[in-house]
């Protein structure tokens, strides 16, 4: 949170499209500034050591955790959260894909392995069941069990014949 | 079926796996979890928790703190002494000689676990909140802890509560009668003996809890959005605690991220976070963070059982004795002394008709974190006991433990079958999902594979867990004789707009059971109307009536119960005012497809939106039909629901590492008739990866001065994708008789089962080496050990092959 005694530092960045000028204090996590600034508070906060991966966003295109990462440290960064992934009625195809096959219950670690998922396709299409899991590594599913997370990525991939059409989603 | 049933329809939905409708919001990032909560004007709250499993607060110094800019009020136990009543426990078992004490919601004189709250400060931002924590000066004087049951009830052991005689909290005996159990385990051809730990989980639901709290003085009204499996139970304990008024106090949860069994208490936390929105005039927010998670969030588990199974050479059992050390902790959670009482101690004989039975079960105190309720609460530590012993019976007397399953299963013409601890279980074809099981797994041509593996020095194991749970929680006349301090009833509103559009305001309290899209297709099939017309409310004590919320698998039983009552009444009274429209008589007016049409003359109809309107418009009802079209029904069902099932694993065991691999799990289970196969599916398989993560990885572990050592999700293992395969899953079904809707409950039945099933496998393919037990988790370490040890027992060359899995048949 903010503390007046620091210094604010003038970061640009983007977020799900949107060009950003922020006087930010240099202690606030790339996870607050999303919930407590910007109230996009699909990105959650899941654990305190990096291990849940619930705050999984993109960041020029790679999956960070949000929480490990200060914002004033992304300067030009592209940032994409579950908010810019899709919306109801026009969803992502890996959200297409989680819906379909009963990829969430509770939905808490679903934005961050959502965005894991969307960059894991991004970088191989047509991924193994075993690539899959190892791909899930840094998310914990505490609901799922994961299998159905996994049948969905890989449909997800199958389904997205087109890979320019996701990174229009996601860039 | 892939759509959400955009118009009204003529095949039923009932059976069809429609996608969830919560998923819209909760893919988007639009789901409305505590922690999203933001009040104008609010403060943040941290707590200060102790360090000390055991200690006298000797002075608690908060001058330095106070001093942090934006700090608004830090409470200490002292200052809120009498101002706070004690947190309540709200089971109190009969005949259970319970030693009830107080639970302070800050520690007063005497912290009794590490994470007891010492103080609470709440301010302007969470950075000055944090900041002030850490200039909070506690004077501590460390005392002697204990941290297991055997420590604990040491007649010289310190005491975690003043008055407590050796920690025990409750002394509970259920089942035959003593004599005759001694009688019948003396006599008996066999008798198979263990002692088992079954050891203290976390349950780590990934939403960490979090309270919201703001006070209308005016109104002297509290809102308190909090992470609850229950509201309304929360509405009344949070009043209770503060001194409130009932009708002045709302709960809302709308969307939680997981609990299973872990926001059902009413926590400290909550409390003071209430406490203080009211004391500061401004609205208070507090959110748990991880580490407190694992240390001030109730815990799981935690048995010592010494289990007797005695029986006849040709297989049949006939006596069952459990003894049982449950630890709870330092103080007992809301629903705690039921969990290793009542929801264990009367189904230990599991679906085996065994005549002769009796738990007695000792609950005690520690100096570690409360335990309570977690998945399954009390029925997967039941179920583990008899499904390993029934192993160890089965090798014992050299038969496969699939035949002498079968040979005591309850057979399905004896239902309804009361077991020897006086309940009685609805229905059940346990054989007929045993043999679906091994369609799918030839276990003859399985120990072949195993011999063959034997032979090339290869450790494969199969584990068969045949279970039966109680759920569906409960008949409220049960509820008020095993001590429940409420009634398990449930609550269902159904309202008809004049747009025939419907509302459904559900008693229970969904967290990814997906009852908002289960309980649309129950409406949309009785109603005949879309599911886009129907909403299912839920989480907000101002809109729902009344109602016990989710636990024990009681949601879609229960709570789907009561809907359907309210459903049959709402059809009831519209076709009245149907009949009065058509002009024909009532007893000739049917709803189908969402038209009440004349029998025999389909041309004379008016459709279910139409009788809405008019009952609204209340123009022209018939004599003694009040206007409007809404009903409500209070369920309170006559039985528990009894799910079953079997369960296979094949596990290989590395013998140079110790570690397991999943090679094959298959369930099949039987629910009663599924609403949505697909949401159950989900159910079944996140169960079974919970009860695998207890057999192989996951369990919390104390030094001896009561520190949790697995204190973060870099310590406690929670299963990951990557060591899980793919699970089969399939299903019979069974209806339960007297449930409005035949169904039995199934978000329990996964990890119920999976944990012995698991086990089982392990210890079949260490059998051959000697190695009839081992404790969870079977972590590679505990399982080389074992390997080790046996190795150096055995005679040179005698270990390691020959018959697979120890079986002799």
């Amino acid at each position: 949170m903010m503390d007046p005694s620091h210094s604010q530092h003038t970061v640009t960045l983007t977020v799900n499209g949107q060009r950003r000028t922020e006087s930010l204090p240099p202690n606030l996590l790339l996870s607050e500034y999303l919930r407590d600034y910007l109230r996009l508070t699909g990105t959650h906060i899941g654990c305190d050591t990096s291990q849940c991966g619930a705050c999984t966003v993109l960041v020029n295109g790679d999956p960070i955790k949000s929480c490990t990462v200060l914002a004033v440290q992304l300067p030009g960064a592209a940032i994409d959260t579950v908010e810019g992934l899709g919306r109801p009625g026009a969803l992502h195809p890996v959200q297409e894909a989680f819906r379909a096959d009963h990829a969430l219950q509770c939905g808490f670690c679903t934005p961050g392995v959502l965005m894991t998922a969307v960059a894991l396709l991004n970088r191989d299409p047509h991924p193994t069941e075993a690539a899959i899991r190892r791909g899930l590594d840094g998310v914990i599913c505490r609901c799922t069990g994961y299998e159905n997370i996994v049948t969905a990525i890989a449909h997800a991939g199958a389904r997205m014949a087109a890979p320019q059409e996701v990174s229009q989603h996601v860039d | 079926m892939s759509t959400d049933g955009g118009a009204a329809h003529a095949a039923p939905l009932m059976g069809q796996s429609v996608p969830r409708r919560e998923d819209a919001r909760l893919l988007t990032g639009h789901g409305h979890y505590t922690a999203d909560v933001n009040r104008p004007g609010q403060l943040y709250a941290v707590m200060l928790r102790s360090p000390h499993a055991h200690a006298r607060l000797r002075a608690v110094r908060t001058d330095a703190a106070r001093q942090v800019p934006g700090v608004a009020a830090i409470y200490t136990g002292a200052q809120l002494a009498g101002r706070i009543a004690p947190i309540p426990t709200a089971w109190i078992p009969p005949g259970s000689e319970l030693a009830l004490t107080d639970h302070p919601a800050l520690a007063d004189t005497t912290v009794r676990y590490v994470g007891d709250g010492v103080a609470m400060v709440v301010a302007e931002s969470l950075a000055a909140a944090r900041q002030a924590r850490a200039l909070i000066d506690v004077d501590y004087e460390p005392l002697g802890a204990v941290t297991s049951v055997a420590e604990a009830m040491d007649p010289d052991a310190p005491r975690v509560h003043e008055g407590v005689a050796g920690n025990v909290a409750l002394h509970w005996r259920a089942g035959s009668d003593p004599a005759a159990v001694e009688r019948a385990l003396q006599d008996a051809e066999v008798r198979v003996r263990e002692t088992i730990r079954q050891q203290r989980l976390i349950p780590n639901p990934m939403e960490p809890r979090a309270a919201v709290a703001e006070f209308d003085a005016a109104d002297e009204a509290l809102t308190l959005w909090v992470t609850s499996q229950n509201p309304h139970i929360h509405r009344l304990l949070v009043a209770g605690v503060l001194g409130l008024a009932e009708h002045r106090v709302r709960i809302i949860a709308q969307d939680v991220g997981g609990g299973f069994g872990s926001k059902i208490a009413c926590y400290p936390d909550e409390v003071l976070v209430a406490f203080a929105a009211r004391d500061l005039g401004r609205p208070v927010k507090w959110v748990e963070d991880r580490r407190e998670h694992f240390t001030a969030t109730t815990h799981g588990r935690d048995h010592v059982d010494e289990v007797v199974l005695a029986g006849r050479r040709d297989g049949t059992l006939t006596a069952l004795a459990v003894r049982t050390q449950a630890n709870l902790g330092a103080y007992l959670s809301t629903a705690a002394p039921g969990v290793p009482t009542i929801l264990f101690g009367l189904i230990a004989n599991g679906p085996y008709d065994i005549p002769v039975a009796a738990t007695e079960v000792y609950g005690v105190y520690t100096h570690t974190t409360p335990v309570d309720a977690y998945r399954g609460a009390g029925r997967p530590e039941a179920t583990f006991l008899i499904e390993r012993l029934v192993d160890r019976f089965a090798h014992e007397i050299g038969m496969d433990p699939v035949e002498v399953r079968r040979k005591n299963l309850v057979r399905a013409d004896r239902f309804p079958y009361t077991n020897a601890f006086g309940i009685t279980y609805d229905s059940g074809r346990y054989e007929e999902a045993l043999d679906r099981a091994l369609e799918h797994l030839d276990v003859g041509a399985f120990r072949r594979e195993q011999a063959d593996a034997a032979r090339q020095g290869r450790l494969v194991g199969l584990g068969v867990s045949t279970y039966v749970e109680m759920c569906g929680l409960g008949p409220s006349e049960v509820a008020g004789a095993v001590g429940f301090q409420g009634g398990l009833w449930e609550h269902a509103l159904v309202r008809v707009l004049p747009t025939g559009k419907v509302m459904v305001m559900t008693g229970i309290s969904p967290h990814g059971q997906g009852e908002e899209t289960t309980f649309a297709q129950v409406v949309a099939d009785r109603l005949g109307c879309a599911m886009q017309d129907i909403e299912v409310l839920h989480g907000d004590t101002q809109l729902v009536s009344m109602g016990w919320g989710t636990y024990g698998s009681r949601s879609t039983a229960v709570g789907g119960g009561a809907l359907s009552v309210a459903l049959d009444r709402v059809v009831d009274k519209a076709r009245k005012i149907a009949a009065h429209v058509l002009e024909a008589d009532v007893a000739d007016v049917a709803l189908e497809a969402g038209r009440f049409a004349v029998r025999g003359v389909p041309d004379r109809a008016v459709s279910f939106a139409d009788v809405a309107q008019k009952a609204h418009l209340a123009w022209s009802l018939p004599e003694g039909v009040e206007p409007g079209l809404e009903a409500e029904a209070s369920y309170n069902p006559s039985n528990f629901t009894y799910p079953f099932g079997t369960h296979l694993a094949v596990v290989e065991v590395d013998p140079d590492t110790g570690e397991t691999t999943l090679q094959r799990y298959l369930a099949v289970d039987d629910c009663g008739p599924r609403i949505n196969p697909m949401i159950v599916d989900g159910q079944v398989r996140g169960g079974i990866v919970q009860g695998i993560g207890q057999a192989l990885w996951e369990g919390a572990a104390y030094d001896a001065q009561g520190q949790l050592l697995t204190g973060s999700l870099m310590d406690y293992a929670l299963p990951k994708a990557r060591w899980l395969p793919p699970i089969e899953t399939d299903f019979t079904e069974t209806p339960a008789p007297h449930n409005p809707l035949g169904v039995k409950g199934v978000g329990e039945t996964g990890t119920i089962a999976a944990t012995p099933t698991i086990v089982n496998a392990v210890m079949d393919a260490l059998g051959s080496l000697g190695i009839h037990h081992l404790d969870m988790p079977l972590t590679p370490e505990r399982v080389w050990r074992a390997i080790q040890d046996a190795r150096a027992a055995a005679p040179l060359g005698a270990a390691g092959a020959g018959e697979g899995g120890g079986m002799r048949s």
